[in-house]
């Protein structure tokens, strides 16, 4: 025992002595446009909110379907990314219209994961694909009013397509873990409240706010 | 692990996770313009008047009361219908008989659900009685189906009326994602409230507790319904609408810097029962000048 007690001592002085200057608190280097990405992505609600339901929806259907949508959300959202930023130009999209689209997107998966229809793994893997495709222009568009490069917007878009990843995989999985029947309702009420805020946010759109 | 001891530790870690959320301040990350006040603003609406909450409460009790799937579908059914009723009343969809309706439904839905849970009414047992010419497992098995069906039909309607409400008053100028969100979690929120205090309902004491909470909850519903069949009379109307001196000298410091203020109170106060509302909004002001930004998402 003491002898690894110092043979630990040895390592942590060691590590101690080999860092180099850290630059914390990045507030002009930045992380870079991958973390950017995944950062912008994490502190959106109308990207992430989507992808809960949709990732409630592919648990509540199984390993087959939430393995479909892990595999095609993020690749369609890299997608739908490259498209917006390929376009020439950026069409003109009002708030209201914006936020419309935003509402569909919260709806759809919504209303499935509330409704816990058994659809099969196709149609959510379609659904998955879909909503991946329309939130990846939509940030397209969001990069290129920033006006960024088309270079640090793939980059951001693989910083997004990652925490995609990410999330899906621990929510989806989750959801699948559930075993008391209680659980499972309750995933089905956090999908009701999501269509919820769709079927209002649509409300407000359609009133010409957003 | 006993199956009987996990549903009680869920409780337990449900009930600790509400309240550390409760008493959780308010966290402004990635600010954008408007949106934390937007998300308070959606969040703090559903509170905003007394008919409201206890009619969201009153579900998530009546649900708790009658069981599953009841504890899930009617607080499921409330939100989602209520927002359906907000999209209504954002688009400002013609209510049959006039606007006042929808407060007379509101009154109407905390009187109603106040003595579901005051008599403890179980929607299917009641609707089994009318097919007790049937054999019993068929007589239950339709009553149920039936009494769920009328149960889910009353909440839906009320909260189409709840929602209708407050679709109609929300404030211009606010992030509509935001406002949604924080609207849908304070609605959930209340029913959670509802479904916890509910829970009670497996002690003997707690089914009595209930039953109190119902007839409060009724009382509360009757109060608004006689407030709502008060005729208006101009001098009842004048004393709501006219400012005392203090108020004028807010009043007119609000019309210099916030102009839509003032035409947000004008419009509450034309309204019949939004007088006491505009009174709050005038009494807010006064207690914090500072906040008069977010004085039009009182309303």
């Amino acid at each position: 025992m003491p002898r690894r007690f110092l043979h630990l001592l040895l390592a942590l002085l060691l590590s101690l002595g080999l860092p180099s200057r850290a630059d914390a608190h990045l507030v002009v280097t930045g992380l870079g446009p991958v973390y950017d990405g995944a950062g912008h992505w994490c502190s959106s609600p109308e990207d992430i909110i989507p992808v809960l339901a949709l990732a409630i929806l592919a648990g509540l259907r199984g390993p087959v379907a939430g393995r479909c949508t892990l595999f095609l959300l993020p690749p369609a959202w890299l997608i739908g990314g490259l498209f917006g930023l390929s376009l020439p130009a950026v069409p003109e999209l009002s708030r209201p219209v914006l936020s419309a689209i935003v509402a569909v997107t919260f709806l759809v998966p919504g209303i499935l994961a509330l409704s816990d229809l058994p659809i099969p793994a196709a149609a959510v893997a379609a659904v998955a694909v879909l909503l991946g495709l329309v939130h990846g222009v939509l940030d397209a568009f969001g990069l290129r009013a920033e006006g960024l490069t088309t270079t640090v917007g793939v980059l951001q878009f693989l910083g997004m397509a990652v925490a995609t990843f990410l999330f899906i995989a621990l929510i989806a999985a989750r959801v699948i873990s559930l075993r008391w029947p209680w659980t499972r309702i309750a995933a089905r009420v956090l999908g009701s409240w999501i269509a919820a805020a769709g079927i209002f946010l649509l409300g407000w759109s359609l009133n010409g706010n957003g | 692990m006993k199956p009987s001891a996990a549903p009680s530790r869920s409780l337990f870690w449900f009930l600790a996770g509400a309240l550390f959320l409760l008493a959780a301040p308010s966290a402004s990350a990635h600010i954008l313009p408007g949106e934390p006040a937007s998300f308070a603003a959606g969040f703090k609406h559903p509170w905003s008047g007394w008919d409201h909450i206890i009619a969201m409460v009153g579900v998530g009790i009546w649900g708790a009361q009658i069981g599953r799937p009841a504890i899930w579908m009617l607080p499921v059914t409330f939100p989602l219908v209520m927002a359906f009723g907000g999209f209504l009343g954002l688009i400002h969809v013609p209510v049959p008989g006039g606007e006042h309706n929808i407060e007379y439904g509101i009154a109407i839905s905390g009187l109603l659900l106040g003595l579901m849970v005051l008599g403890d009414v179980h929607p299917n047992r009641l609707a089994a009685l009318l097919f007790k010419n049937d054999d019993p497992a068929t007589a239950a098995r339709k009553g149920k189906t039936l009494g769920y069906a009328l149960a889910i039909t009353m909440v839906g309607f009320f909260g189409l009326c709840h929602g209708y409400a407050h679709g109609n008053e929300l404030p211009d100028n606010e992030s509509g994602l935001y406002y949604s969100i924080g609207f849908v979690i304070a609605t959930g929120t209340l029913h959670a409230c509802g479904i916890t205090l509910g829970l009670i309902h497996r002690w003997p004491a707690g089914q009595i507790a209930l039953r109190l909470v119902g007839a409060a909850i009724a009382c509360g519903g009757l109060f608004f319904l006689y407030q709502d069949m008060q005729p208006e009379t101009p001098e009842a109307h004048a004393a709501a609408a006219a400012p005392t001196a203090l108020h004028s000298s807010v009043g007119a410091s609000l019309a210099t810097t916030h102009p839509a203020i003032t035409s947000t109170i004008a419009s509450a106060q034309s309204r019949p029962m939004a007088s006491t509302t505009a009174i709050s909004l005038q009494q807010s002001a006064i207690r914090n000048p500072d906040s008069a930004p977010r004085l039009s998402l009182i309303i």
